[in-house]
């Protein structure tokens, strides 16, 4: 039983966590919480729906066609992040901090209306790309999908992980995340280093949304709000603008969420509560999360 | 237009003539929805306090609004006269207010956001779970109190002058409280904190102090929405709402009284007035709409609409 919980809270935590880096390696390097990052999420998610629809025969089935939907709606869910980034928060960037955040919930309201009036206003049902069997692992019962999104999510954090640390795309991003003025002395061009955090950023978060597309079986115009603030706690809750902090803090949520509706009477209504009571408390004791560097005060 | 100095007199005297102009326009749900931006407008003015003013960014401010609603229903079932229950809802609101300020207020910047959107969602799960006091997502009923009936039989016509009142003294707070010392401690504590430390301002009592007031016209909104309504459910305070608060003070002008009620005015206002006149094929598209207006006119205008004439003072000389 507590295995079975445990597979069900990581599955959950790897999603969040997807969604958490996209928070946090924009927050890295502009201060700005994306508001809108809950509806790039959703959009992932309609592509690949979309892609699986439209070309069943190439998409949605067998390794090749996972792969390419997942590659291509993640290539959509970056690019309309950067498309967002460049009209909504860009002019507003050197003007005011809450300006851009402003913009973004209106982004974010655009984004999930034209969904609903142009796509549907239902819920729609997600196509079952991988073939649903039960694997017996310690007497608990894994399902192939769960081991899927595990292994999916894994994979991209360690893409993440080799691209920021071990290329000198990445190194830029980190230098501007330091001090985006001091690197662009360095010739490192801010705009081009933002943009390209924001499709990365976007493409992990479409990445989540295809995931979680699978994990629910059903996608509706609306269903990035609740992941999207729950990463966002994590992202929070781990040190926001730290790539470890964000996987760490989406873990953390995704196992607290699930033991506490497993385990405590009642727990399926009081699990935000709990999730929400834990992230008070931690931020109360280390005041810029549990990876968070202490911030200097500005003098 | 707007530095004349009769504007506000003139705006009182147009708002307070409007639901019996729309009566005989045959427009009372414009009286309903004139209601509810008014009790936005008193959330924007309080969340001005906290946001506007000493420049911490709260993402839960609803909470308080749904503290103040239930107070005065629970407070009005249990037989309180109708105007204690306002009252009470405010000293609810202000104490809970200032234990949470107490405890958190060392945060900085987008982690006091996130921690007082944690508060906005616990605070409206625990009124959705606690079934004994709250009857949980069923609500609660309330006996009707209809203090204006001498004016007019329409109950959306009474609570709408109550509120349109309750602005007026809520304006007249916040402007007395901008123009005194304290109002001129908030300001120097958003230009520069450490620069108004120095200058001897206590920091975390001002601070605190803004942050307390906030609740006070959070819980005076609730009251009278949980009285005009007749009936309170955690439906009403979702994250959303509390989100809907801060685009008005940011779109408005933060700390800017004008800017709010503006502000107000023109978010809460636009979609239902869209729905009013558009023809059902338009009805879905205002929300669309209404995301296109924050995004243009935060491009056009990032100051706000009607920014503070202080801090435009400041930022040109």
């Amino acid at each position: 039983m507590l295995i079975q919980q445990l597979v069900n809270a990581l599955t959950l935590g790897a999603i969040y966590s997807l969604i958490a880096l996209g928070y946090t390696l924009v927050y890295g390097i502009l201060a700005m919480i994306n508001f809108a990052h809950s509806e790039v999420l959703m959009l992932g998610a309609f592509m690949a729906l979309g892609l699986a629809a439209l070309l069943p025969a190439i998409f949605g089935t067998g390794v090749v066609g996972l792969v390419g939907m997942f590659i291509l709606s993640m290539a959509g869910a970056g690019v309309i992040n950067v498309l967002v980034e460049r009209f909504a928060y860009r002019p507003l960037r050197h003007i005011s901090r809450l300006a851009p955040l402003i913009s973004a919930i209106g982004v974010s309201i655009i984004l999930q209306n034209g969904v609903f009036l142009w796509i549907s206003t239902q819920s729609l049902r997600f196509p079952e790309p991988v073939a649903i069997g039960q694997v017996p692992v310690f007497g608990a019962t894994i399902s192939t999908l769960q081991i899927t999104i595990l292994a999916a999510a894994l994979i991209l954090m360690g893409l993440l992980h080799f691209f920021v640390e071990r290329t000198k795309l990445g190194k830029a991003m980190r230098a501007c995340s330091d001090d985006i003025q001091t690197a662009g002395l360095m010739g490192i061009n801010p705009d081009y280093i933002i943009a390209l955090t924001f499709f990365i950023g976007g493409a992990l978060g479409g990445a989540a949304g295809v995931l979680y597309g699978m994990n629910y079986g059903s996608i509706k115009y609306n269903l990035g709000f609740l992941p999207g603030a729950k990463a966002f706690t994590a992202a929070v809750l781990g040190g926001i603008g730290n790539i470890r902090g964000a996987v760490l803090g989406g873990f953390i949520l995704g196992i607290l969420e699930v033991l506490a509706s497993g385990y405590i009477p009642n727990g399926a209504q009081w699990r935000d509560v709990i999730a929400f009571t834990v992230l008070i408390i931690v931020l109360l004791v280390r005041p810029s999360g549990l990876l968070g560097e202490k911030i200097a005060e500005k003098v | 237009m707007l530095r004349w100095r009769w504007t506000p007199w003139t705006a009182l005297a147009l708002a307070a003539a409007f639901p019996f102009l729309a009566a005989t326009l045959d427009a009372q749900y414009l009286v309903r929805v004139g209601g509810v931006i008014g009790l936005f407008m008193i959330l924007g003015l309080g969340l001005n306090f906290t946001l506007g003013y000493v420049g911490l960014f709260d993402l839960g401010f609803i909470a308080f609004y749904a503290i103040g609603a239930y107070t005065t229903a629970i407070a009005m079932r249990a037989g309180v006269p109708a105007l204690l229950a306002l009252g009470l809802a405010m000293v609810v609101t202000l104490a809970v207010r200032a234990l949470l300020g107490l405890t958190i207020l060392r945060l900085r910047g987008d982690y006091l956001a996130v921690v007082t959107m944690g508060f906005g969602e616990i605070a409206r799960l625990t009124i959705n779970n606690l079934d004994a006091f709250t009857n949980g997502p069923k609500g609660l009923q309330l006996a009707p109190w209809r203090p204006l009936n001498f004016l007019s039989d329409d109950p959306n016509i009474q609570y709408y002058l109550l509120i349109l009142l309750a602005v007026a003294a809520g304006v007249v707070a916040a402007k007395r409280l901008e123009n005194s010392r304290v109002g001129r401690a908030w300001v120097a504590i958003r230009e520069d904190e450490i620069a108004a430390r120095l200058s001897g301002i206590p920091v975390r009592h001002y601070k605190l102090l803004a942050f307390t007031i906030s609740a006070a016209y959070a819980g005076l909104a609730g009251g009278l929405f949980a009285q005009w309504e007749q009936f309170v459910t955690p439906e009403s305070f979702v994250f959303w709402e509390s989100i809907l608060v801060v685009s008005i003070v940011v779109l408005g002008g933060m700390g800017s009284i004008a800017g709010v009620l503006l502000g107000a005015l023109v978010l809460v206002g636009f979609p239902p007035l869209m729905q009013w006149k558009l023809s059902a094929d338009w009805i879905n598209y205002r929300y669309l709409f209404f995301g296109l207006i924050l995004v243009l006119v935060t491009l056009f205008r990032p100051q706000g609409i009607l920014p503070s004439s202080r801090r435009e003072a400041e930022l040109t000389s």
